[in-house]
């Protein structure tokens, strides 16, 4: 019996979920193509946390990367979970649209310049509040600009997952890929249960939490694209399938119609199985792409 | 908050290449080093754990006790233990002396 017989693949593999952001961004990337934009000797740091005696990171945790990724000029945009949990303040906010935008300039200039997004993130940071929420306002415009010449790849890996503001740039970038470890959603379950009262969400219940955020239960919903195991290999495959792809034909965020007919026939009078849901939410956008075709 | 500051006038060994390692996460602390041109090493420290200036001194006197280069560290640190300061500090030497 060979060792690879013994030894599943899986335990062999290499993690993408243990590589901190800037190992991330180069691990998707073709070896030697990239160079760091505002990098962490740079030091770039948010204003605002040391005076709310927080110590700061140089990068702010947001990592951008330009080069190519399969020959395909690209900007990684890499947000580092470990750092305040991802947030978005003013500096990894502005780090972010000045990357998209120059990703805009370029594909309107004739080199066109995809971008990925890594988002490990709960969104906002909340210690610098309208900064935060006016960077998420920026990066979204700057998504739509550019979503107009090259694709916008989401990868959402976990294990913060991606939420708050930030889902919101997931929602409207061309393609989702996450893993079962991932969680995407707008309102975080601690959020919901401090909201709502824990009868709406228990907060502690992790498997309820993965049936409703979790990737499996994303991807079988069809709001993201593609459920990948915890592999960088596999992940830089499927980054690169939907580069080569390209734009989709229709953005997931265009088909509004769908989505608000969906919610509209949403029976709320009983307790909605995220499994069902998954299997309405499913037909629907099947329905919707063979009548398009 | 607090801002430390430390130098070490005989590590003089010139180095070339620079380092960053490590996150601002609970417990952890970010390390960038780099050459300094002055010839010597120079410490400055950003903690959010205040109090603990001799701590940080005696971490910094052991690893200058056997690193020699003449380097400029900043630390950005958000409750690393002496431990964890003394590892991300030999993981930097790791990277510039690769």
């Amino acid at each position: 019996m060979s060792v690879a017989t013994v030894i599943p693949a899986f335990v062999t593999r290499e993690s993408f979920i243990e590589l901190e952001a800037r190992d991330r961004a180069q691990a998707l990337m073709d070896p030697g193509s990239w160079r760091e934009l505002v990098g962490p000797f740079d030091r770039i740091e948010s204003p605002w946390l040391p005076m709310q005696s927080i110590a700061p990171q140089s990068d702010d945790g947001c990592v951008v990367l330009k080069g190519t990724i399969a020959g395909q000029a690209t900007v990684v945009i890499a947000l580092e979970g470990g750092f305040q949990a991802g947030s978005i303040g003013e500096v990894s906010g502005a780090k972010m649209t000045a990357a998209l935008d120059l990703a805009t300039h370029d594909s309107e200039n004739g080199r066109k310049t995809a971008a990925v997004l890594l988002l490990e993130t709960g969104g906002v940071r909340l210690q610098e509040a309208n900064l935060g929420l006016a960077a998420i306002a920026e990066v979204m415009a700057s998504i739509f600009a550019l979503r107009q010449h090259a694709p916008v790849v989401t990868v959402i890996a976990g294990t913060v997952g991606c939420f708050g503001g930030m889902s919101l740039v997931a929602g409207i970038s061309s393609y989702i890929l996450m893993t079962r470890e991932a969680r995407l959603g707008l309102n975080g379950a601690e959020v919901i249960e401090q909201e709502s009262g824990i009868e709406e969400f228990d907060s502690s219940d992790r498997a309820l939490i993965w049936a409703v955020f979790g990737g499996e239960q994303r991807v079988g919903m069809g709001v993201a694209d593609e459920l990948l195991q915890d592999d960088a290999k596999e992940i830089a495959a499927a980054v690169q399938r939907c580069l080569k792809v390209g734009l989709p034909v229709v953005h997931r965020s265009q088909q509004i119609d769908l989505y608000r007919d969906g919610i509209a026939a949403l029976d709320t009078s009983q307790q909605i199985e995220p499994l069902t849901l998954r299997k309405n939410w499913n037909n629907k956008q099947a329905k919707t792409k063979e009548g398009s075709a | 908050m607090e801002q430390l500051k430390f130098d070490y006038p005989s590590a003089n060994r010139w180095i070339s290449k620079r380092a960053h390692v490590g996150i601002v996460g609970s417990g952890d602390m970010e390390v960038l080093m780099e050459p300094a041109e002055t010839g010597s090493a120079h410490v400055s420290i950003q903690t959010s754990v205040n109090g603990f200036g001799s701590s940080w001194k005696a971490v910094l006197d052991r690893f200058f006790a056997r690193f020699d280069g003449a380097v400029r560290i900043h630390i950005n640190d958000a409750g690393a233990t002496p431990g964890s300061v003394m590892l991300r500090l030999e993981q930097a030497v790791e990277v510039i002396e690769q």
